[in-house]
């Protein structure tokens, strides 16, 4: 495959690192992402890897655009309330740049259908807003041998690590299992900066673009944390023995896929 | 004693248990929380009856749940 003039104007800035090159933006262009969640952390991230020129990216979400969403959700605009996310997502992206191709799909995940979605890509972004999604992706990736990011952001708080099979800690190996109904609180119900899921959405298209390069190091094995108010991040670095993990531990005692129950970060 | 809870030195009284260094650093959400010390997870069950030790490198992890 050979760049048109285009593509060398439009990937320059990529093309000009060493780390990068060339080669790395092909591997970019033949590359499949598929986020799970156009909000919050979906949104950002992306529109970075669109603009970037990942190939192939998917989409999925079963909300349509609602004007509290666009405080933080910079994918969608006053013109797409009431569109589904995932069809104005699709269009956003499509406007950046027609390299690539992007996979729309109006759902929610479920242990239905969750295998099923994964499967085609090479690295899953987990921008969704609630637990049991959460859990779910990431068994579904345990299971199905899939990287992916996890990301969480709440009022002037994020999070983030990032699961590579074999190289650490899963999701549940830090959080074990979802925390009741109410017990954790929600970003609707407490808030969050819109800004925030900017940098943390980033930093999950940032880890994305990482593996489909193979440049530097993942955040595997490590929780990143950011504190808006102290303006301080920091990356604790995770228990190694994964062995006693029910999902990914040596002998898993969860085998197959979880759909708990647990109401999601609401709309209105 | 002293140790470093989420990076930070602290000074707390001997024989402080888990479960009571999360009331003192007011963990907002003191059940659903998980502490790994020296770089290894900390069973929920373990709380109550484990004994902070001097240098001990304490982390709370939280759960995060937002990206809507």
């Amino acid at each position: 495959m050979a760049f048109s003039n285009e593509q060398l104007e439009r990937y320059a800035r990529h093309i000009i690192l060493k780390e990068i090159g060339v080669k790395g933006q092909k591997k970019l262009l033949n590359g499949s992402v598929l986020i799970i969640g156009a909000g919050g952390l979906g949104a950002p991230a992306a529109m970075y890897l669109a603009a970037a020129g990942v190939g192939t990216i998917g989409i999925v979400d079963a909300d349509v655009v609602d004007l509290s969403n666009l405080q933080r959700q910079i994918i969608h605009a006053m013109k797409d309330i009431d569109k589904p996310k995932v069809i104005s997502a699709k269009e956003t992206m499509e406007e950046m740049n027609p390299d690539v191709k992007v996979n729309a799909i109006q759902a929610f995940v479920s242990s239905e259908n969750i295998l099923e979605l994964i499967e085609p890509y090479d690295f899953i972004i987990d921008g969704t807003d609630n637990f049991p999604a959460k859990f779910l992706i990431n068994d579904a990736c345990v299971m199905a041998k899939k990287p992916f990011s996890h990301a969480g952001i709440i009022r002037f708080k994020g999070q983030l690590m990032t699961y590579v099979p074999g190289q650490g800690p899963c999701y549940r190996c830090v959080f074990h299992e979802p925390p009741p109904k109410n017990a954790v609180p929600t970003c609707k119900e407490a808030g969050v900066v819109g800004a925030m899921g900017g940098v943390i959405g980033s930093l999950q298209a940032m880890e994305a673009i990482k593996y489909l390069t193979g440049v530097g190091d993942l955040l595997a094995g490590r929780l990143m944390t950011y504190d808006a108010i102290k303006m301080e991040f920091r990356t604790i670095k995770l228990p190694h023995d994964t062995s006693t993990c029910p999902v990914c531990g040596e002998n898993p005692t969860i085998t197959e896929l979880i759909d708990y129950e647990q109401a999601a970060c609401e709309l209105k | 004693m002293n140790i470093i809870v989420a990076g930070v030195k602290k000074e707390v009284p001997e024989n402080t248990t888990v479960k009571e260094l999360i009331y003192l650093e007011n963990v907002e959400t003191p059940d659903y929380v998980t502490v790994s010390i020296n770089d290894e997870f900390l069973m929920k069950a373990q709380q109550e009856t484990t004994v902070l030790r001097e240098g001990d490198n304490v982390e709370f992890l939280y759960f995060m749940g937002g990206g809507c």
